[in-house]
């Protein structure tokens, strides 16, 4: 079915949805585990398999315990940990400063957007103002991040489809001058260490705006291009339309955030919502989906990548000079007052929060990731079950996880 | 938006035998949060997310936060004669309060795009009575986060649909996000090991050449 409608869902509408819990949900005995019934396949036998921890469809080491009724799912459990080096732990161990280049690793394709959510959770928690030109900067950063993201997401969610190659170069392809950007900013093309508490680390480098300019220009185009190549395209739609359905109730429920929750039809961007930094300035839509399968998720991400734009070109004209960092921040000595804080902000995988506890030391008594991947995977087997076994690998590829993040 | 205050009288005017108390938070963030006894945090939870004036369907953060215990000094000067000269006596008396574990939970409204409302979760102690019933039956989001606050912190959740180690294996035995928490002295060492390595490695490998 061609149902690309650019505009459908496109409008910042006031959620008046109802929200159901799932059903049974509440009782004691509530379980999410599946009846399993044994007669899709020829002898009626189950098959219990591990996808993973090396498979290329996890992007990482994850794996997936599948029982399969011939090729039909009947049970998925997710099993994590493999990179597990207790992110939280250390963070508690060393000071406030000293875990920001450690966020980098978290989700390492969004590095900038994570330096912001910690930087931010900081700033909430000792009441740092932030200038205006280092707002500007931190606005530029993490929408350039969230298009290489979405790029290279669909590329990854194509390359599983079975498109090998060349959508993801073509991603790439792109990727690669954002990260340029991002190498003559801060040094770093990936493990960018860029923000600090009340500002960023360094002002921008002479002709970065022009470069950023000329990025930014010639990204419709290429947008163009790869649409022009899958978004319409028959075996896309076939493997995508109709897999993977995510129930609107259900998204709220299970707290999924990001792009995954917007192609299921809820108006929830932490961008609108929360205000934080200076996107109250700028006018860009919120892109919904309406059937909240796959197909949807992929196209949510092509239209963010377009209002993306729109956000980078007021920005990257209007810019003003001044002061990059807060005079009153401290790098060294870094003592916030006894209490607590919870920052966070829309990160291209979805909401990725802080939540931080200060004893009055220089060390964060408490220091909590809120992490969308691992959160958006709570639905994975509820998406699966019934489906066929080829398609977990595409319903996990629109998840988008990275496991940086997912295991911490 | 209706303020903590009023939100706490409302469940105590909802959930009969709720005790809520307010807990101040001194950080600019003024994010300040109520703790709920556990007998009845599932009623509220339950108002908290069927409210229409409150409608916080959605649980955004849940978290672990062990406290230890402390013991808090005071010393209480007096003035004695004591054979006849005036003597200041020091007497310092040790108040012992147990630590405990506590959950925190983020709530957000995805429909009328508020929060966030923080609710705090406590244990009785650090050891035998760690236990905290679920929300997960309320908000499955929580689902996760839950197993991942057993998992390093060791709450159980009672009422949560799979309890599980998440991050760690299922073999590992003790709770690495505690405060308290000793590595185990079990890693391979290093070939050359230096500074606290070297003393855990001397415990394993004899360093002096026996002739």
């Amino acid at each position: 079915v061609n149902r690309v409608n650019r505009d459908s869902g496109l409008a910042e509408l006031p959620l008046g949805t109802e929200v159901v819990p799932p059903e049974g949900a509440g009782q004691q005995n509530f379980s999410l585990a599946p009846k399993i019934s044994g007669n899709g396949s020829l002898d009626g036998q189950l098959l219990e398999i591990a996808m993973g921890p090396q498979h290329p469809s996890t992007h990482g080491v994850f794996r997936m315990d599948v029982v399969l009724d011939g090729e039909r799912v009947v049970k998925l459990k997710p099993v994590f940990g493999y990179l597990h080096r207790n992110h939280e732990k250390i963070a508690e161990g060393t000071t406030y400063l000293a875990s920001m280049p450690f966020t980098d690793r978290l989700d390492y394709f969004c590095s900038l957007t994570n330096n912001w959510a910690y930087a931010l959770a900081v700033e909430k928690l000792a009441g740092l103002q932030v200038p205006e030109r280092a707002e500007y900067i931190r606005v530029i950063t993490a929408e350039l991040t969230r298009l290489q993201n979405h790029t290279c997401l669909a590329g990854f969610l194509l390359q599983d489809m079975g498109a090998s190659g060349t959508p993801l170069m073509y991603a790439f392809r792109e990727r690669e001058k954002i990260l340029d950007l991002f190498e003559a900013l801060t040094g770093a093309r990936m493990m960018c260490n860029y923000m600090r508490f009340g500002g960023c680390r360094c002002d921008l480098p002479e002709g970065w705006l022009e470069q950023a300019h000329s990025v930014v220009a010639g990204f419709p185009r290429f947008l163009d291009e790869f649409e022009a190549l899958l978004s319409e395209n028959e075996i896309l739609m076939a493997r995508t339309q109709g897999v993977g359905v995510l129930p609107r109730a259900l998204a709220v429920n299970a707290s999924i955030t990001g792009p995954m929750l917007r192609a299921a039809g809820v108006n929830y961007d932490i961008r609108k919502v929360d205000k934080y930094g200076i996107y109250e300035r700028f006018s860009f839509r919120v892109p919904l989906g309406e059937h909240g399968d796959v197909y949807d998720r992929y196209m949510v991400r092509v239209l963010e990548m377009r209002e993306s734009l729109k956000i980078l070109e007021p920005a990257l004209r209007d810019i003003p000079t001044g002061p990059i960092i807060d005079p009153k921040a401290k790098l060294r000595g870094f003592r916030p007052k006894i209490g607590e804080a919870y920052g966070r902000i829309e990160a291209p995988k979805g909401e990725l929060g802080f939540y931080l506890i200060s004893d009055g030391s220089t060390n964060p008594y408490r220091y909590r990731v809120r992490p969308p991947s691992l959160i958006n995977l709570t639905i994975l087997e509820d998406l699966c079950l019934g489906t066929h076994v080829a398609d977990v690998v595409v319903i996990l590829g629109s998840v988008d996880i990275v496991l940086g993040e997912v295991d911490r | 938006v209706e303020t903590l205050d009023q939100i706490k009288s409302r469940i105590e005017a909802a959930v009969p035998g709720a005790r809520l108390e307010r807990v101040a938070n001194g950080s600019p963030s003024a994010q300040d949060s109520v703790t709920v006894d556990p007998e009845q945090a599932v009623a509220v939870a339950k108002f908290l997310r069927d409210d229409p004036a409150l409608r916080l369907d959605y649980v955004s953060n849940v978290t672990g936060v062990d406290w230890l215990d402390t013991v808090i000094k005071e010393t209480t000067r007096t003035k004695q004669i004591i054979d006849g000269v005036e003597r200041d006596i020091a007497q310092t008396t040790e108040t012992k309060k147990p630590g405990y574990l506590e959950v925190v939970y983020h709530l957000f409204s995805m429909e009328l795009k508020h929060g966030p409302v923080v609710l705090r979760l406590r244990t009785g102690n650090r050891t035998d009575q760690a236990r905290v019933p679920s929300l997960t039956p309320v908000w499955r989001g929580a689902e996760f986060q839950e197993r991942e606050v057993f998992d390093l912190y060791g709450i159980v959740f009672d009422g949560h649909p799979d309890l599980r180690r998440i991050l760690m294996w299922d073999e590992f035995k003790d709770f690495p996000m505690r405060k308290d928490y000793a590595e185990p002295d079990d890693y391979e060492y290093e070939p050359t090991p230096h500074d606290d390595v070297l003393d855990k490695a001397k415990a394993h490998y004899p360093t002096e050449a026996k002739p």
